[in-house]
């Protein structure tokens, strides 16, 4: 690890001001201390958020959850108000990584990172989700730019994510067998405004809306109607783990399991 | 059966200090002084080092010393501990420089090494090495590498050959009985590489006493007499009784921490050189690339059968990779742990193996669990399902038609090797009745009507355990005896410790060892400390590996034992004024034959060591044996696994739902310890099987270089396991024993993969190669073209 200053800021407009320079933005840390212990990168600052109580939490209203930036996995995994409202968002937020990252894991972190092979973002975009910062609020549809890549600015901080309570709604996924991250997650809601499905691990530019799955479930969730649904491969990643052929059928197919759970 | 003797599932007493974080490892070795090193490895497959320049490097704050290749110009290379000699020739044995010279070889490959005031100064430094590489075309596929044609790793074999090996014989009479035979199964195969991941990566801290002129390696090994040989008189010169090996607790080792590895040379050399001990840990990502692999064989294999579906002859044709330097015993891995194995539990007459052994631009390979034995088996094994299906009889029948006979042993295979005994139809039956097995096609039938895919899969493993006699690996080109040896010491009051060969990384010899030792005197285990590791305590050993450790180490023990009680019968003739005929030793107790008169073990302990009524004329004080033991044979651990597999085919996903395991490991010392050791080596072989296999890319890069991309098994990818036992004791060890380390490891992959294509058999699926992951198994449902391994 190379050297860097720490900082611990009291509120959350000190932390934008701390953003200067080389700063790099710690919550629960899951990717980005693995990412120092190896010397892949030298911040030279970071700014620790765990300081900052008002960055935790869920808090629900009639139609919308709230969850803070720094709330953890585990808490998203057994919080009453998510288990009630969206239970296929505690059951994600309860399959990613181990006991150990769940603890430490935070929502927001992975959300600005967005990694693609992550869970949340296809939570958050399939919900119709809102991410507030401390500057605006960026609906989930702008939100994810690319691999690794987000709407946010080099100093702005999520301070929470706001999820639409959908009808129903249910997440499946194949891991990856060696990282366990997805390989392909898809997350079925069915919202307000229409059936949305967002598929993470697939997509060459990240998370991702499945119109071809939105439109075979437009009359209604239908579990056999998503997995006689063809996604086509093109726009789909192709590595050592899965070919793009096999992700595109791996979508549909938990695509059914997804609709079957939904809930 | 004493309470906690022969036989008794005894907890293991290392447990405690394992379990509450108490081991000492050799990372939490701290001497005063100590230096740190960092090493710059190649980034790059394989290149020619135009020039390094280390002057940055030097200058940067904390560094005690950058020492590059030139350094050590005057020791030797990394040694081999096994002369191969194929059909033209001694194999090709290039030097292995401690740093690399003039060239790299494999990612991986050391180039520089900075020793610091700590470590992260010590890597600070080295990222201002700059070494400037004309990287060459990398060496990577076997098939091409044969063929000459590019650079070849080394120049003393332009077409990367290391040796070409027939064995037994020629191939005429086995070529002449497959095309004379009634049916010929044919199978390409590939066994794929695996990256061993021992839980404690390895470490070694090198020290020089300037004052006795003697040296100090902690190093993580399975074998410290073994590293002292190596190291000392062929690496850096330095005479035994100036240099001291010892092994602490070690983290696991599954034959990766058997070898020489330049690092432990390395630290010791830099010890003297800075005045000041030197120390070195492994971080994950360099055990990736540099722990030496294991594995790596491709293979075409026929078997012939006649028109009753009697075995007439099998003939194998194998490409083994040995990576990009010899590690210590890479060249008898994939010959005389391989081929000898050849016959399996069948009444084979004739066989015929030839293996190439192949240089390529990547990490060593080397003995991994099993190590050669599971190739084998896998060839075999598949071999039989495979015919089995293609004559269309049961895979268990066809098997048990081929059997060795329990009335033919001794049974003196065509491979060298002669079986001492066996029951392997009793091991099949045991299995088939624990995997209902009658019942399997109504099961089939019922996943059917549920959408699923469900397959059976049988495999007969053998293996050789034990190793070795010594004059027969020495015929073989091992240059080393492979004896075991052993010290008793009995303390004044009756209390015990012995000084052990073996070496215990996770095998749980401090108990096992001594439930021999408690048995054998009649004293309790508690009574028995077991001591190993260190050069400095224990006799010459040979270490342990190749589920050694009971069959040889323990007849060490026992023979050392024997000559304890016999030297105490002497004692105790003297003190009960009885002849010493008369005497006869048994629950921990001398008794004169036909009376009652007796003394204790620890009355006899007691007056060896204060010998004033004693036959000071006839026999010395003291109560302390050594025994060397040279086995007699190899023993033949043998059994049957079954495994039950459900496919969803939509996805691929494959789910274990019934894996059963029947061995004969001969008498058993510890039954608890013996089926952790069967559930650990399943996990490994069913890792094989469906998880694991490094991935190196063109240019020879490994891809699968962490646990993001190299899938170890996990808890929960295995299912509960149904373990059980059939005993035919082991005929020329004083134990019985035939050992259980590697078995589960060897018998699992070809279970796994028989019960895949038996499930996949309506897709017509005739093999798939591992890891057979739920990509591979939805491609060959949907009958796509396989991907290559690199895709």
């Amino acid at each position: 690890m190379y050297d860097f200053t720490y900082v611990r800021p009291a509120s959350i407009d000190d932390a934008a001001k701390a953003l200067t320079g080389e700063a790099k933005l710690l919550a629960g840390g899951q990717t980005l201390l693995p990412t120092l212990k190896q010397r892949l990168a030298s911040p030279g600052k970071l700014v620790d958020l765990g300081g900052l109580a008002e960055l935790r939490g869920i808090h629900r209203d009639p139609k919308a959850i709230g969850i803070g930036a720094c709330t953890t996995h585990v808490d998203v995994a057994t919080s009453a108000d998510v288990k009630a409202t969206i239970p296929a968002l505690a059951k994600l937020a309860a399959g990613i990584g181990d006991p150990q990252v769940r603890n430490r894991g935070t929502i927001g972190g992975s959300l600005a990172n967005n990694d693609p092979n992550a869970d949340y973002p296809a939570a958050i975009l399939a919900l119709g989700g809102i991410v507030h910062t401390n500057k605006r609020q960026i609906t989930a549809d702008d939100y994810f730019t690319g691999l690794f890549t987000t709407a946010l600015g080099p100093d702005e901080i999520i301070v929470a994510i706001g999820l639409p309570i959908p009808k129903r709604a249910g997440y499946a996924k194949m891991e990856q067998r060696a990282s366990r991250y997805a390989l392909v997650g898809v997350f079925v809601a069915e919202t307000e405004k229409g059936v949305r499905v967002a598929v993470t691990g697939a997509g060459a530019g990240g998370v991702f809306r499945s119109r071809e799955l939105e439109a075979a479930l437009s009359g209604g969730l239908n579990a056999a109607a998503a997995g006689a649904t063809k996604v086509p491969s093109t726009g789909l990643m192709s590595d050592l783990h899965a070919s793009a052929d096999y992700r595109a059928a791996l979508i549909s197919a938990l695509a059914e399991r997804a609709v079957a759970s939904a809930a | 059966m004493a309470q906690d003797g022969i036989g008794a599932p005894v907890k293991r007493r290392e447990d405690f200090r394992f379990l509450k974080g108490l081991g000492k490892y050799t990372d939490d070795m701290n001497m005063p002084n100590q230096t740190y090193c960092a090493i710059l490895r190649s980034s790059v497959a394989h290149g020619l080092i135009k020039s390094i320049d280390t002057s940055a490097a030097e200058k940067m704050p904390g560094v005690v010393a950058v020492l590059t290749g030139k350094d050590f110009e005057g020791v030797g290379g990394v040694p081999c501990g096994w002369l191969v000699t194929g059909k033209d020739g001694p194999m090709k044995e290039p030097k292995h420089p401690i740093l690399a010279v003039g060239k790299v070889r494999h990612v991986g490959d050391p180039i520089v090494a900075v020793i610091a005031e700590s470590l992260n100064e010590a890597k600070n430094a080295a990222e201002q090495v700059v070494v400037d590489i004309d990287e060459l075309p990398a060496v990577v596929d076997m098939r091409s590498a044969i063929k000459g044609g590019g650079t070849p790793v080394h120049d003393e074999a332009g077409d990367n050959i290391c040796f070409d090996w027939d064995f037994p014989g020629e191939s005429a009479d086995v070529d002449a009985a497959i095309a004379a035979a009634h049916h010929v199964t044919k199978i390409d195969l590939v066994n794929n590489r695996l990256i061993p991941n021992a839980m404690e990566p390895r470490a070694a801290i090198g020290a020089y006493d300037i004052a006795s002129e003697e040296y100090t390696l902690v190093t993580t090994s399975q074998n410290p007499h073994v590293i002292r040989l190596l190291m000392g008189a062929f690496v850096l010169g330095i005479p035994e009784h100036k240099l001291r090996v010892y092994a602490p607790d070690v983290g696991g080792g599954f034959g990766s921490k058997i070898y020489h590895y330049a690092e432990e040379a390395l630290v010791t050399w830099a010890a003297k050189k800075v005045g000041r001990p030197v120390r070195w840990t492994a971080e994950r990502s360099e055990s990736f690339v540099s722990d030496a692999h294991g594995r790596d064989h491709v293979t075409h294999a026929e078997m012939a059968f006649d028109k009753d579906g009697h075995i007439t002859a099998l003939k194998c044709q194998t490409l083994a990779n040995m990576g990009a330097y010899l590690s210590t015993f890479a060249p008898c891995i994939p010959t005389y742990l391989h081929a000898t194995l050849l016959a399996g539990q069948y009444r084979t007459p004739l066989v015929f193996c030839n293996v190439k052994a192949v240089f390529t631009n990547t990490v060593p390979v080397d003995a991994y669990r099993g190590a050669g034995r599971p190739e084998a088996t896998y060839i075999l094994e598949r071999l039989m399902s495979k015919a089995a299906a293609e004559m269309g009889v049961d895979q268990a029948e066809l098997r048990r038609k081929n059997f060795i006979q329990p009335s033919q042993f001794p049974y003196q295979t065509p491979v060298a090797v002669m079986y001492d005994t066996g029951d392997y139809e009793a091991s099949l039956n045991k299995a088939l009745e624990m995997a209902d097995y009658k019942g399997f096609e109504a099961r089939r039938a019922a996943a059917k009507a549920n959408g699923k895919l469900r397959g059976i899969g049988v495999a007969s493993y053998i293996e050789a355990c034990g190793i070795a006699p010594s004059s027969l690996v020495g015929a073989l080109g091992a240059r080393a005896g492979l004896y075991e040896a052993a010290t008793v010491r009995v303390n004044p009051t009756g209390s015990v410790a012995v000084m052990t060969g073996s070496h215990s990384h996770g095998q749980g010899h401090e108990t096992t060892f001594a439930q021999v030792v408690a048995d054998k005197l009649g004293i309790p285990a508690s009574s028995v400390e077991i001591v190993h590791g260190d050069t400095n305590k224990v006799p010459f050993g040979m270490g342990t590996y190749g589920s050694r450790s009971l069959a040889v180490g323990g007849t060490a023990i026992v023979n050392a034992l024997n000559k304890v009680i016999d030297k105490g019968k002497k004692i105790a003739a003297h003190l009960l004024e009885a002849a010493e005929a008369d005497i006869v030793f048994e629950g921990g107790a001398y008794k004169v034959k036909g009376t009652d008169k007796q003394k204790t073990f620890g009355e006899i302990a007691l007056t060896a060591y204060v010998p004033h009524k004693y036959p000071i004329d006839q026999i010395e004080p003291g109560l302390e044996e050594t025994a060397f033991y040279d086995p007699k044979n190899f023993t033949y651990p043998a059994g049957t696994y079954i495994c039950e597999v459900e496919i969803e085919p939509k996805t691929g996903e494959l789910q274990i739902v019934k894996f059963v395991a029947a061995d004969d490991f001969g008498n058993i010392v510890n039954p608890m310890i013996v089926e952790g050791q069967v559930h650990g080596g399943l996990a490994q072989g069913i890792g094989q099987a469906l998880l694991e296999g490094a991935v190196y890319d063109e240019s020879g890069q490994l891809r699968t270089g962490s646990y993001m991309d190299y899938t170890m098994p996990r808890a929960d990818d295995v299912p509960s396991f149904q373990v059980a036992t059939t005993v035919t004791p082991c005929t020329h060890n004083p134990l019985g024993v035939k050992g259980c380390g590697e078995a589960g490891a060897i018998g699992s992959p070809p279970a796994v993969i028989n019960a895949i294509c038996d499930a996949l058999k309506e897709h017509g699926v005739q093999h798939m190669d591992m890891p057979a992951t739920p990509e591979k198994i939805w491609r060959a449902v949907n009958r796509m073209p396989a991907l290559k391994a690199a895709e």
